[in-house]
């Protein structure tokens, strides 16, 4: 494969097992700056590990996986890659109950992060205004001194994308954010992430399939922990090979 | 916490301040004996015990309360603040011991002429409360980075910091580490120059142990203001956020382990010049599960909460063991199974508990919905309540 300069994320030939179950096998994957990628397969496909390789939650056995041009992602520690302006939310809203929206917005405003700091900093009048526009971006203006534990689902995980923003990150990696959501709530958090597409790459993995046509522009189909297709959502949705993992269809000829 | 009760927590603690640092030693100084004001020397003895106990229960809660970490070692520290100040004092006994050698009795029954090089910078004081800050830090920062730093949290993180403390109760009971053995420090005489057996001298510690504790509690409340604060708070309910926010969470932990340490420290340094004696059952990790039932009595992430919690479970303590000795033990678990399952924020959550109370059961009840799409509204919300998954 010829490197194309634009890749903002780039796995090659990348092996991961666990206890003797291969999680990852020869996964190669590319994606450009300022897309939105949608990742499905089903259940055990390794779709999370992915997202625990890039943000070096777990280390792969062998592979590379590069940020940007040339940032070895292997080699760095999870707050090291988060620094680097990779965000990734979690599948279960993960968000500090006990802290206000404000705050939560707050401590993941990008900026140091050493402990002497943290003890002397205050909010400045710029970090209000950021904070402020973010909210507005994902639809919690009016909220910003609600605690966060009393949130819906739904705004919960609009909180935790909130606080990615935050972060500066480049990459969001948003691991099923519509789960649990009414089809009310899946329609407008579809609507935040394509309103962030191009302004940050975006790589979201998901099983509710209405939500996947609303925000799909390019699918990849993961399966044993291998890219088994790519392409658009009809592409994707036609593909012999895709039906037969998810449906369990053989093929005529087999039969 | 809102701005309002915080004010009403600070003036509370003000007037519990200055009744404990001016009017108790007052009380105790200048009322005479057979008033019913006076404070007996006793009262000013066990009082002082208590406030030690709260400076305990203050770093217990600083780690479980506010990280999420539940230390089951912090008498670990707590005595090794003690056997610091022990240390000094053992020198301050000079030729007055039993044997009338230049060097703590012990070390005589041993068999030792000389002191032991380790024991000679303990004849200052100053080198002494040097110690008692840096011993507990370095081993907190020793444990603490390799435990955080290989990601050791919950019930793992407890195991590990009960074995600690045992391993060091086993090893100040050898006799062979000159720290006194089973017997430890005792038979105290002098600090800076003032007799240990005057009541003068007691009631002064009963105001540093309260104006310390006054102190630490400042300090404390002052970090959980900061953005420090609210990151460890965050830690304790939502870690891998705070990780894949890109700060390195075993730092922050690392800083509160070592800062409790020195708190729990403190209170051992002022515990054991009014207790008169430090010994290894100190460390014995029955003692931290206790400053652990206090913490959760008091009521855990405040800080008023362990101040109160180490008073009043001391208090029934020093009742219960003359009035029903066999049965402390058995009340002490009770009592610490009742509140963690019907007083989940203990003492100092109580008010706010018997209010949701009194509003779940007299308040007017939220009409049912009637029309057929209410229900069926209600319905869908309650099966699309979101079910954690595990990671």
């Amino acid at each position: 494969m010829p490197r194309g300069r634009e890749f903002i994320l780039m796995l090659e030939e990348v092996n991961k097992t666990f206890e003797g179950f291969k999680a990852i096998s020869n996964l190669t994957f590319y994606m450009d700056e300022g897309e939105l990628r949608v990742i499905i397969g089903p259940n055990g496909a390794g779709k999370s590990t992915m997202l625990d390789l890039i943000t070096g939650r777990t280390k792969p056995d062998s592979g590379r996986i590069e940020f940007g041009l040339d940032t070895d992602l292997t080699k760095l520690s999870e707050p090291a890659i988060t620094r680097l302006g990779i965000g990734r939310k979690f599948q279960t809203p993960s968000v500090y109950i006990d802290h206000t929206v404000f705050e939560n917005i707050w401590l993941s405003l990008e900026g140091s992060r050493s402990v002497w700091q943290t003890l002397f900093s205050r909010v400045t009048p710029e970090q209000r205004a950021r904070i402020d526009d973010i909210l507005k971006t994902v639809s919690l203006d009016g909220k910003a001194h609600t605690l966060a534990g009393a949130l819906s689902h739904g705004q919960k995980q609009w909180l935790e994308i909130g606080m990615l923003l935050a972060q500066n990150a480049k990459l969001l990696l948003v691991d099923e954010p519509a789960a649990g959501m009414t089809d009310e709530e899946t329609h407008k958090t579809g609507e935040l992430l394509l309103s962030l597409e191009g302004k940050h790459s975006i790589v979201v993995i998901e099983h509710d399939m209405t939500f996947v046509r609303q925000i799909a522009r390019r699918i990849t189909v993961l399966h044993q922990g291998t890219v088994l297709c790519e392409g658009s959502v009809d592409q994707v949705q036609n593909d012999e090979r895709v039906q037969e993992v998810y449906l369990g269809r053989k093929r005529r000829e087999k039969c | 916490m809102p701005p309002k009760s915080s004010k009403a927590e600070l003036t509370a603690v003000a007037v519990v301040g200055v009744f404990f640092i001016v009017i108790l030693p007052c009380l105790n100084a200048y009322v005479p004996a057979g008033s019913w004001l006076h404070v007996s020397d006793f009262t000013i003895n066990v009082y002082g015990k208590y406030l030690c106990y709260a400076l305990l229960a203050i770093s217990v809660d600083l780690l479980w309360g506010y990280t999420g970490l539940l230390s089951l070692g912090q008498a670990l520290f707590f005595s090794l603040g003690g056997y610091m100040m022990g240390m000094y004092l053992m020198r301050m006994i000079g030729s007055l011991g039993q044997y009338h050698e230049p060097i703590p009795d012990f070390l005589v029954f041993l068999g030792w002429s000389n002191l032991p090089n380790f024991w000679k910078p303990f004849n200052h004081f100053v080198f002494a409360m040097m110690m008692a800050v840096l011993l507990p830090s370095v081993v907190a920062a020793i444990f603490g980075f390799l435990a955080f730093r290989s990601r050791i949290r919950g019930v793992y993180f407890a195991i590990l910091t009960q074995a600690l403390t045992y391993a060091a109760c086993l090893l100040f009971f050898r006799n062979s580490l000159l720290m006194g053995g089973n017997n430890g420090f005792t038979d105290f005489k002098f600090l800076l120059g003032y007799n240990l057996n005057s009541p003068a001298t007691q009631r002064g510690l009963f105001v540093c142990t309260a104006l310390s504790l006054l102190l630490a509690y400042l300090l404390c409340k002052w970090i959980t203001t900061t953005k420090f604060g609210k990151i460890q708070r965050a830690i304790r309910d939502c870690e891998n956020r705070v990780l894949f926010s890109g700060y390195s969470t075993a730092n922050f932990k690392l800083f509160v382990f070592v800062l409790a340490a020195i708190i729990a420290s403190l209170g051992g340094v002022l515990y054991v010049p009014q207790v008169g004696i430090i010994n290894p059952s100190e460390m014995a990790p029955d003692r931290s599960l206790e400053a652990v039932v206090w913490v959760a009595v008091g009521g855990r992430g405040t800080l008023v909460g362990p101040i109160v919690g180490a008073f009043l479970v001391n208090a029934l303590k020093t009742w219960a063991t003359r009035a029903y000795p066999d049965l402390w033990l058995l009340f002490l678990g009770a009592m610490f199974i009742f509140v963690t399952l019907f007083m989940p924020k203990g003492i100092v959550g109580l008010p706010a508990q018997l209010a949701a109370l009194k509003r779940r059961f007299f308040a007017p009840k939220p009409a049912a919905p009637k029309t057929l799409p209410a229900v069926i509204e209600r319905t869908r919300a309650i099966e699309q309540r979101p079910v954690a998954k595990p990671e």
